[in-house]
């Protein structure tokens, strides 16, 4: 019999690693001081668009404390490249996307406001800056690109390489069969959506620190990555020509990502090229302000889309024209994202026979987008279900009706749905049960009544969401235009004494990996958890990784964990059978200890381990010492989380103030590893996609400058600003191509919250004739809408 | 930031002597901070007030209220003085910012500040408070002049602001949702009420302004007549003159006016 380890695999163990976080003695990349190092200032341009005529940097290079000041020439004649892509889309018509050059530092333009122009390295930040107040830059300004559509209609043009601003023109689905489809439709839904363009905004902004040691030829990159294996890879082999053994890439403690500290930046090669130049340390850390200009953005998504429904309400085809901001260059993957993110998801939890989907992916003078906690599958998410609220009003069904006629039934899996992907396993009208429950649905009109007595409008709104997490196979990705893998890599080190070092791939900034981890490890080896070190982030420590992103860590990652601890436990089973003299076959392990069935001989795991690192009575002809093994895990599909999220939302009549007033999920995430943290995940996601559909918004002016280039105009989700959330995982259907049966839970909150919100929302304006309204609803917007609507029912 | 000369006198007297042409002088600096670390600052000499003991702390005249200029949001809001006899003032400091930038901010620095989207104009004008200086005394009509611009005088520091105290006072805050400013604040007060002159009614607003901090003299004459939330529902404020950003459209700032007007009478 099997005792439930009270830290395995289902315990909502505390994270081990907060203790350090909130005391304040983690170790982030700005906390590491090199000694003699130096101070990178980077100067950026401060215009959207234009023409250098000229960087005069004399009286910079002369001023005190200054050590060096680069531009781009010295970049070039040194031989370095430029900043890669990780993603090629090919269009339509088989041609592949416009890649222009991205620079290091600007070269002969500038592209958008924060674009990198001279690096000024000194002894000082301070004298650093004060050089940079000497540098002489001559720009010509040229018009600015900021709105997509104008950018695709004769606006100028941001790269010579793409006079149309057109990087790629990309479709997916049976366009023929959709239009049949369409033309034998009893009901069209139509709808115009804005992805609000968002900042990610984690709390440690980015910072790089390169070194290089003269003797060894080393280099050594610290910086705050999600993904330092892909730093290196990247950096290393497309940038500064540095042989992987010649270059250690290390992201300590990171204080958050959420998609915008998966790419290669330039910073990040910058400093590590200079550190060579000036033969010392180069420190650089960006300033939230600089966050803001520099990090890459994410969303931007402008939608034209339609759905077709038959009599019954059961929609029969989907179609929707995207355009895709792809700000000013390629960042690593921004071109998967509106495509094999996006398109991919558009069949959601439906049925829908029929989907066809066209993306234009445009650049323009602004900061380069890329993936945010979603990256893809929220705008997809959005798209999908504000069609389905949409439709059932305008089909006088509930909002669960219509979504309960379409969903894909259980015995329907594994369900090939028609872009592309086949969903594994599922139980959509499960969740969307249960969360009808814990939103006491049945009594929301009861509620509406009762806000309307405080002056108050209320709402209701429904996402059904489903997502695609652990991107893979290799294979596949590799075939859609990923230039890597997706696998994931960890070695489990059994030390003598039976204490375990798991080095992973998978890269922690605020996830608990070192809890959740160590709790797969614990109950596999059935030793204390106390016992389990899990270390990440050093490309000098641990042999390969893909990092973290896209809800990968516990899906990928920890089923490399789990290959490798059964290579462990394998081992050590004949290491017990040589010792217990038994045979291989007869020997059982559970609950920390190889025993002989039958009998009660035993060895506790940490007898087998010493026995193999002390091999004196070991079967040394068949066997090596140690206890080390190493797994690459590449998964069979993604996994697909599912859930069904309701929202309500009080409105003032009078000013058009939105307040959530209760947020009722129902995740499905297979099986759950630590049930808090899960919990915490869906908290982080849902307080972000109550953000994108409330709060937060970036926005340029007509010249490319950003308005909201602070927290004064940013506005972040605080506390206040979300209700005490109902959160239910459900106990789910479990991946049935991983070993843990797990499916990924860091992005669901940030998928199915935005459309909920807005579904809610427009139900509580319903009553204006509002059918539609943009995020961020914004008081204002929603005020306006409401004028509008009394207007329209005054005349 | 750029590299100044601190210094930090312990009276006003030597504070006065301090500034100079090139000087800056210095309250919480909850402003001036953030401006210095963007470079956008670039004072010769710094002064500052945190060690003029003479410029803090709240004590209750006849018939009146002066809070010293150095004394933080903080220690506004939870002065049991302020709180018995101006509740709606003590409500307004607790509503600035976060916690942090109530324990370092002050009203002095607030005052002479005058940020058009800031709290305490709306009181100092709403209560037709008496702005204290080395120099002399400014009553609050006279004393905010323009965004950001005031009647002070070079050399002249704020060392108090004595609030009349009200026979009722309430104050309604519509937050920028981003920086917590004001987009629409308003504060109304009443007092006197005297059969021969009538009752004194001020009703101030902050945060809508292009020039600041802005009386409404038409909601002053029905609530002279009426103090209740019903009289002022439809007063309308007119649009010109009011700020437009992506937060609020001047005509969304107008049609606010009245409702914060009107919650701020119900919070009396």
């Amino acid at each position: 019999m099997t005792v439930q380890n009270p830290q395995g695999i289902g315990a909502p163990v505390k994270r081990r690693e907060d203790f350090r976080f909130i005391k304040g003695v983690g170790k982030y990349t700005d906390d590491i001081n090199l000694p003699n190092q130096t101070y990178c200032y980077i100067l950026r341009s401060s215009v959207a668009h234009a023409r250098i005529r000229g960087i005069d940097v004399s009286a910079a290079k002369a001023a005190p404390g200054v050590v060096a000041v680069f531009t781009h020439k010295d970049i070039d004649e040194s031989g370095a490249g430029g900043v890669p892509c990780g993603w090629q889309i090919t269009s339509r018509d088989g041609t592949p996307m416009k890649e222009p050059k991205h620079p290091i530092l600007a070269a002969g333009k500038v592209r958008h406001v924060g674009d990198p122009v001279v690096a000024i390295i000194a002894e000082s930040l301070n004298e650093a800056k004060n050089a940079a107040d000497l540098v002489q830059l001559d720009l010509e300004e040229l018009p600015a690109v900021v709105n997509m559509k104008a950018a695709l209609s004769g606006g100028a043009s941001v790269h010579d390489e793409a006079p149309d601003n057109q990087c790629f023109d990309w479709e997916l689905g049976d366009k023929a069969a959709v239009d049949a489809a369409f033309a034998r439709a009893a009901h069209i839904t139509k709808i115009d959506l804005v992805n609000n363009r968002l900042v990610a905004n984690p709390i440690e902004p980015r910072a790089a620190i390169g070194q290089y040691e003269a003797g060894t030829e080393d280099y050594t990159l610290y910086t705050t990555s999600q993904n330092p294996h892909v730093i290196r890879l990247l950096m290393g082999a497309f940038v500064l020509n540095i042989p992987e053994h010649k270059l250690r890439v290390y992201a300590p403690d990171v204080g958050g990502g959420f998609g915008a500290k998966i790419y290669h930046y330039a910073e990040e090669a910058l400093v590590t090229w200079a550190a060579k130049r000036v033969g010392r340390p180069v420190k650089w850390t960006a300033e939230r302000s600089e966050a803001f200009l520099s990090d890459a953005h994410g969303r931007d998504h402008v939608t034209h889309a339609e759905m077709a429904f038959d009599a019954e309400g059961r929609a029969i085809a989907l179609r929707a024209d995207t355009l895709a901001n792809m700000g000013a260059y390629l960042s690593t993957f921004a071109p998967c994202i509106p495509t094999w993110l996006h398109g991919t998801l558009l069949a959601g939890q439906y049925r829908t026979p029929a989907i066809y989907t066209n993306v234009k992916a445009v650049f323009t003078n602004t900061v380069p987008v890329d993936a945010y906690r979603g990256a893809g599958r929220p705008e997809a998410t959005y798209i999908l279900e504000r069609l389905m609220s949409k439709a059932a009003q305008e089909l006088g069904l509930g909002q669960d009706e219509i979504r309960r006629r379409n969903f894909i039934q259980p015995d329907q899996f594994p369900y090939q749905t028609p872009v592309a992907v086949v969903y594994d396993t599922g139980d959509y009208e499960a969740a969307l049960n249960k969360a009808l429950e814990i939103a006491d649905y049945a009594n929301f009109p009861a509620r509406k009544a009762a806000s309307r007595a405080r002056g108050k409008l209320r709402g209701v709104g429904f996402s059904s969401y489903i997502e695609a997490c652990g991107i893979a196979p290799s294979s596949l990705v590799g075939a859609l235009g990923a230039r890597a893998g997706l696998y994931e890599a960890a070695t489990i080190r059994v030390n003598p004494t039976g204490s375990v070092s798991v080095l992973t791939g998978s890269h922690s900034h605020g996830q608990g990996h070192e809890t959740t981890f160590a709790q797969v490890v614990a109950d596999k080896l059935g030793i204390d958890i106390g016992q389990i070190e899990i270390v990440h982030g050093d490309t000098a420590k641990i042999p390969f990784g893909m990092g973290t992103y896209g809800s990968r860590s516990l899906a990928v990652g920890g089923s490399a964990i789990v290959k490798a601890l059964d290579k462990v436990i394998e081992k050590g089973r004949k290491i017990a059978a040589h010792l217990l003299e038994a045979s291989e076959e007869d020997i059982a392990f559970e609950n920390g200890a190889y025993t002989v069935k039958g009998t009660d001989k035993k060895k506790a795991f940490g007898e087998v381990s010493l026995a193999a690192y002390v091999p004196h009575k070991y079967p040394i002809e068949t066997l090596e010492p140690g206890l080390e093994e190493t797994a690459f895990y590449d998964p069979k599909n993604f996994t697909y989380p599912s859930g069904t999220y309701i929202c309500e939302v009080e409105i003032d009549a009078r000013t058009g103030q939105v307040e959530v007033v209760s947020m009722a999920c129902a995740d499905d995430f297979g099986n759950v590893v630590n049930p808090m943290i899960v919990e915490g995940q869906v908290h982080g996601g849902l307080a972000q996609g109550i953000g994108q559909a409330l709060l937060e918004n970036a926005v340029y002016d007509d010249n490319g400058q950003l308005l909201t280039g602070s927290y004064m105009d940013y506005c972040m989700p605080r506390a206040d600003d979300v209700p005490s959330f109902t959160v239910e995982t459900l106990p789910g259907t479990p991946c049935t191509h991983n070993p843990l049966g797990v499916k990924g839970c860091g992005e669901a909150g940030a998928i199915g919250a935005p459309p909920a919100v807005i579904n809610a929302v427009v139900d509580a304006l319903k009553e204006f004739g509002v059918n539609h309204i943009d995020m961020p609803a914004t008081p204002e917007k929603v005020w306006r809408a409401m004028n509008s609507g009394f207007r329209q029912a005054a005349e | 930031m750029h590299s100044f000369n601190y210094v930090r006198p312990a009276t006003v007297a030597d504070a006065v002597k301090a500034l100079s042409a090139d000087a800056t002088l210095m309250a919480g600096g909850q402003t001036l901070i953030p401006t210095l670390k963007q470079r956008l600052a670039n004072p010769a000499v710094l002064v500052d007030l945190s060690g003029v003991a003479e410029l803090r702390g709240v004590r209750k005249e006849s018939g009146a209220l002066v809070i010293g200029a150095m004394t933080t949001h903080a220690e506004v809001a939870k002065n049991a003085d302020v709180r018995a006899s101006i509740p709606a003032l003590a409500k307004l400091a607790h509503g600035i910012g976060d916690a942090q930038v109530r324990h370092r901010g002050t009203i002095g620095g607030s005052v002479a500040n005058n940020d058009p989207a800031a709290d305490y104009p709306a009181a100092v004008l709403g209560l037709g408070a008496t702005i204290v200086t080395n120099k002399r005394q400014i009553e609050a009509d006279k004393y905010f002049t323009g965004m950001f611009s005031t009647a002070l005088e070079p050399g002249e520091i704020i060392t108090a602001i004595r609030f009349p105290i009200p026979e009722k006072a309430g104050y309604a805050k519509y937050e920028q949702r981003a920086s917590r400013y004001c987009l629409v604040s308003v504060f109304v007060s009443k007092s006197g009420g005297g059969w021969l002159s009538g009752a004194n009614v001020r009703v101030a607003v902050s945060g809508a302004g292009q020039a600041g901090v802005f009386r409404v003299p038409e909601m002053e004459a029905v609530l002279k007549a009426n103090f209740s939330p019903e009289a002022v529902r439809n007063i309308s404020a007119p649009a010109n003159g009011l700020m437009s950003d992506m937060h609020g459209s001047a005509e969304y700032r107008a049609a606010m006016i009245p409702v914060m007007a009107e919650r701020a009478v119900a919070s009396v």
